[in-house]
């Protein structure tokens, strides 16, 4: 039936095929025909018999042919089993009406040409409703208009179409009436006994059924094909071994290297191979040693000449460029600065000693309102240009000052009145340390909840006050100028014997002033008082010391007792009285402490930079307890008031008849300057070469040399105030002039006049101070008159040195040295001729007169001269044998 | 002998030589100008250092021998001439 539905489908769209449609649409889906027709093949006879030949009567269009029941019974008769109709006899005699409806079925539909319709309804059916059909099939055609115009269809007896079939088909009927058996047995066997026997199933044939096995070849097929997965393993084998278990245990050796007694030397020595050896093998040494004499080949000038071609590129600014200015408007106004020292740890921090700019007479007048005002030294830091970080509070003006070099929160100033003050800023470094990150924030953010108190004294600058100060009567008595600190490495006993210094850190001062003295101070409490301190310490317990001011009690043992451990006087060499010294420069002394092993100097080193000593409990040793250092050099330069540069020992001589302890006559004096001498430095490369600044020269000395100075600058025209070498280049220096200008010499440029000048201010300069921050950042603090604190940037040209600059410089030094060792020995040679010459002219004068010969007199002496003369002449010709002689006897 | 001293007198002399040192063919030290440490240190390091030139001159060709060793550095010049019982080494700075 499903084929068949295709077909009306194709067929319904053509509309001529209608009435075929109908006919199929009319037929129920199933497999065979339905009920209700029954195809029949009518033979041609049959055809022409009733006027229903194919394709002539009833074509495709035209494929109904009424026929009468009765002729189709006539024919049935007549022909009888021959009829066509003879299958259906008895449903054409059943039927109702007299006209049966055949069909031709000209597509086959249902298997034979014609079919004959059986019942009236589908004869109708198939005749009538053509009109219905159509309108059924234009509703197909539109299904769209279908639901809204299709009648509600009406319950109808339920017509077969041929579906039921299949149904029976399936349906399990009975073929055929159920067989019975009835089996019986003869009653008397029931119950019978059963006897068993034996048979031997081979005996009989068929006793038995055997079911060989047989290969089945179902399951002897070949798989060809066949899904699986691989994976891959290494080849993993265990084996097992057996092994001697060697163990490392831990195990030294110590070896020397083999040498020779000194016997075996020495007959290694004599041998005759040795000889021929080295006799041999000298020339070539000889010749390879000459030639890297004569040139180094391994060195590469391209590359050296390309260093000095890289100075070209920036020549472009030399100047000192300014980076930043400070002053204070409270606290530095009509002051001037003294000393600028920079804070050895905290970078970015520097601080300036303020004084009053006023005469001495002016002082005395105002000394009333000068104690009101005391006197400051002021810390600043780059973060903050207006506001001084940290004063320190002085007695009285401070002209200098320096930081402790071991420990930088321990600060040393020499007042005016000739006290030496200390101070300590552990409790302020923090904040210096913070405002050089932060700037002001760090403060703000440590308010806390105490508003109303903090606030106020935040904005404030912190004033830290002095802990220690030296007795009045103990100290110098003219303001101290220079004071410095001595280098850790050695200590100084009673005598001036420098010790060794066991604590590794500094503890000792020197100061100078103009009062003719030089003063060796030590920080720890003295030897002599340590029952005092005992005594003092226990007041201490019994009422607890007052802190006022918040002074922290690090130098409370030296407070107003301090007294110098030495003092060094300076007496004039040739006449009666004393040098005052301004400036003092010791050498360097940093030396191996031989007593104490690398080991603990490190350990030391390392303690004291972990946590500051307790200076109260610090004690002077005794002299007995260190042993003194032999190479040390005990002798120091002084700069005087009288422009004079004094050389002499500090340590002092028992004089055997008081037994009073004096000092020596210094060595050497040199008179130089023509004013004050304001500087005396020493060289940051050369230990021995030395700076001193005075009046409106600067000079260069050399330790040692004791002729003079080794370089002397010509007069300038404005008074030289302040000196100070170059820390990174050797042969540079500044010069801080009365008019405010800083000259900048290179003394391997130019010695007449310096390399360059640059005004910095209107006033004079006070001091200078070099700073190196970083390689690429080289800083000069410079103060004037005004008080006012400049910061400048140094140059590349400036900071960086030059190929062999070191090298250059001191040979240049040695140069100088021979150049005045070359006058000196000039000078005496002159003063020797000079000696001789007027000696010479003395003694022809004193000498008396000799009378003329007389003119036969000196004849006569000629002749006999030229009679000797003759003799000699012939004696030696005889002796040749050259004579042309007569005396020769002819043989 | 002192020939022997003379001749290294004269090497010495010379403008930036900074020791001498005669070592035997084992590599122990017999005459030198230097201290003891670096003697021994120099005598052990070199003898090395000349056995293994020697020995690569002599498979490169047979019939070669080494007769001079100069070895430069940074800081100075090394200089050795081997033979067969003896080497002298000298320390030279060059560049001063």
């Amino acid at each position: 039936m499903s084929t068949k539905r295709p077909k009306s489908t194709t067929t319904t769209s053509k509309g001529k095929d209608k009435k075929a449609d109908e006919s199929s649409a009319g037929s129920v889906a199933g497999s065979g025909h339905p009920n209700d027709i029954l195809p029949l093949t009518l033979t041609s006879a049959t055809q022409e018999l009733f006027g229903c030949r194919c394709d002539e009567d009833v074509t495709g269009d035209n494929p109904y042919k009424i026929l009468r029941k009765e002729d189709i019974v006539q024919d049935m008769r007549m022909r009888a089993a021959v009829s066509d109709f003879s299958p259906m006899k008895q449903l054409v005699l059943d039927y109702p009406e007299d006209e049966l409806l055949l069909v031709y079925d000209r597509d086959f539909i249902y298997g034979s040409s014609f079919y004959l319709v059986l019942t009236a309804d589908a004869k109708e059916r198939h005749l009538k409703p053509v009109v219905a059909l159509g309108v059924e099939v234009a509703l197909e055609r539109e299904p769209s208009e279908v639901f809204a115009a299709q009648k509600t269809s009406e319950p109808q007896p339920w017509i077969s179409l041929g579906s039921e079939q299949e149904i029976e088909e399936e349906s399990v009927t009975d073929s055929r009436p159920r067989l019975k058996y009835r089996i019986s047995r003869v009653r008397r066997e029931f119950g019978a006994p059963i006897f068993f026997s034996d048979r031997n199933a081979m005996e009989t044939k068929d006793g038995f059924i055997e079911c060989t096995p047989y290969q089945d070849k179902n399951f002897s097929l070949k798989q060809m094909e066949r899904h699986t997965g691989v994976q891959t393993i290494p080849n993993l084998k265990s084996s097992s071994t057996q092994t001697q278990w060697t163990y490392p245990r831990s195990m030294c050796t110590q070896y020397e290297p083999r040498e020779f007694s000194e016997e075996k030397k020495e007959n290694c020595l004599q041998s005759e191979k040795l000889k021929n050896f080295v006799n041999s093998v000298a020339s070539r040494f000889e010749i390879a040693i000459q030639q890297n004499e004569i040139m180094d080949v391994f060195f590469d000038d391209w590359k050296a000449l390309s260093e000095e071609d890289s100075g070209y590129g920036r020549k472009a600014d030399p100047h000192l460029k300014e980076y930043q200015s400070f002053t204070d408007l409270h606290f530095s106004k009509e002051k001037t600065i003294s000393n600028i020292n920079w804070h050895p740890t905290i970078n970015g921090v520097i601080a300036v000693a303020v004084t009053e700019r006023l005469s001495f007479e002016d002082r005395i007048n105002g000394s009333t309102k000068l104690l009101l005002n005391p006197s400051l030294i002021l810390f600043w830091s780059f973060s903050d240009p207006i506001n001084p970080q940290l004063l320190l509070e002085c007695p009285d003006d401070v002209f200098s000052f320096e930081f402790c070099p071991s420990d930088p929160n321990i600060i040393v100033g020499g007042c005016m009145n000739g006290q030496v003050v200390l101070w300590d800023i552990s409790t302020h470094v923090e904040q210096l340390q913070g405002t050089r990150t932060s700037g002001g924030k760090n403060i703000a953010a440590n308010t806390n909840a105490l508003q109303g108190f903090e606030d106020k004294r935040e904005n404030e600058t912190p004033v830290v006050r002095y802990c220690a100060v030296s007795g009045i009567e103990n100290g110098h008595k003219a303001p101290i100028t220079d004071i410095q600190w001595l280098p850790g490495t050695f200590e100084v006993s009673r005598m001036g014997v420098p010790m060794e210094n066991k604590n590794g850190i500094c503890v000792q001062i020197v100061t100078c002033a103009p009062d003719c003295c030089v003063m060796f101070w030590d920080i720890r409490a003295p030897r002599v008082l340590q029952t005092m301190a005992d005594q003092r310490k226990q007041k201490v317990e019994e009422k607890p010391l007052e802190n006022p001011h918040g002074v922290p009690n690090t130098f409370k043992h030296l407070d107003l007792t301090w007294k110098p451990l030495i003092r060094v006087s300076l007496p004039k060499i040739d006449t009666s009285g004393e040098y005052s010294p301004l400036k003092i420069s010791l050498r360097d002394n940093t030396c191996d402490n031989h007593t104490g092993s690398n080991a603990d100097r490190a350990h030391l080193n390392a303690e004291r930079s972990e946590v500051a000593p307790e200076y109260a409990l610090l004690r002077v040793p005794s002299a007995k307890q260190l042993k003194p250092l032999e190479d040390i050099c005990t002798r120091l330069y002084a700069g005087t008031e009288d422009g004079e540069l004094v050389y002499t020992d500090w340590k002092l001589e028992k004089d055997n008849d008081s037994g009073r302890l004096f000092s020596a006559k210094p060595s050497h004096r040199f008179i130089i300057h023509d004013g004050q001498v304001n500087t005396v430095r020493r060289s940051p490369f050369f230990k021995d070469i030395i700076l001193t600044v005075g009046g409106w020269t600067f000079a260069i000395w050399k330790e040692g040399v004791t002729n003079g100075p080794i370089i002397q600058s010509s007069c300038s025209q404005k008074k030289c105030t302040v000196g100070y070498w170059s820390q990174s280049r050797p042969a540079v220096l500044f010069i801080g002039k009365e008019d405010g200008n800083i000259d900048v010499w290179d003394l391997l440029e130019k010695t007449h006049e310096p390399s360059q000048t640059q005004n910095i201010t209107a006033t004079q300069i006070t001091c200078i101070k070099p700073w190196i921050v970083s390689s690429k950042q080289h800083l000069l603090a410079v103060s004037d008159h005004l008080g006012t604190l400049h910061i400048l940037e140094i140059p590349w040209t400036l900071r960086s040195p030059s190929s062999n600059e070191k090298l250059s410089m001191s040979k240049y030094f040695e140069k100088e040295v021979d150049r005045l060792v070359y006058f000196e020995k000039r000078r005496e040679m002159r003063a020797k001729e000079k000696k001789d010459y007027e000696a010479e002219e003395l003694r022809k004068k004193t000498e008396p007169i000799i009378p003329e010969k007389q003119v036969e007199q000196i004849l006569e002496e000629a002749m006999k001269e030229y009679e000797d003369y003759l003799s000699l002449e012939t004696v030696i010709l005889k002796e040749m044998g050259l004579l042309p002689d007569t005396d020769k006897v002819d043989i | 002998m002192a020939e022997v001293e003379e001749t290294l007198k004269r090497i010495q002399g010379q403008k930036g030589v900074q020791g001498i040192i005669i070592v035997n063919a084992e590599g122990i030290p017999i005459k030198t100008t230097l201290d003891n440490s670096s003697t021994v240190q120099y005598a052990g390091l070199i003898h090395q250092l000349v056995m293994k030139a020697r020995t690569t001159v002599r498979d490169i060709d047979p019939q070669n021998d080494l007769t001079f060793l100069r070895v430069r550095s940074k800081k100075n010049e090394i200089m050795i001439a081997p033979d067969k019982d003896y080497f002298l080494i000298v320390i030279q700075n060059p560049s001063d």
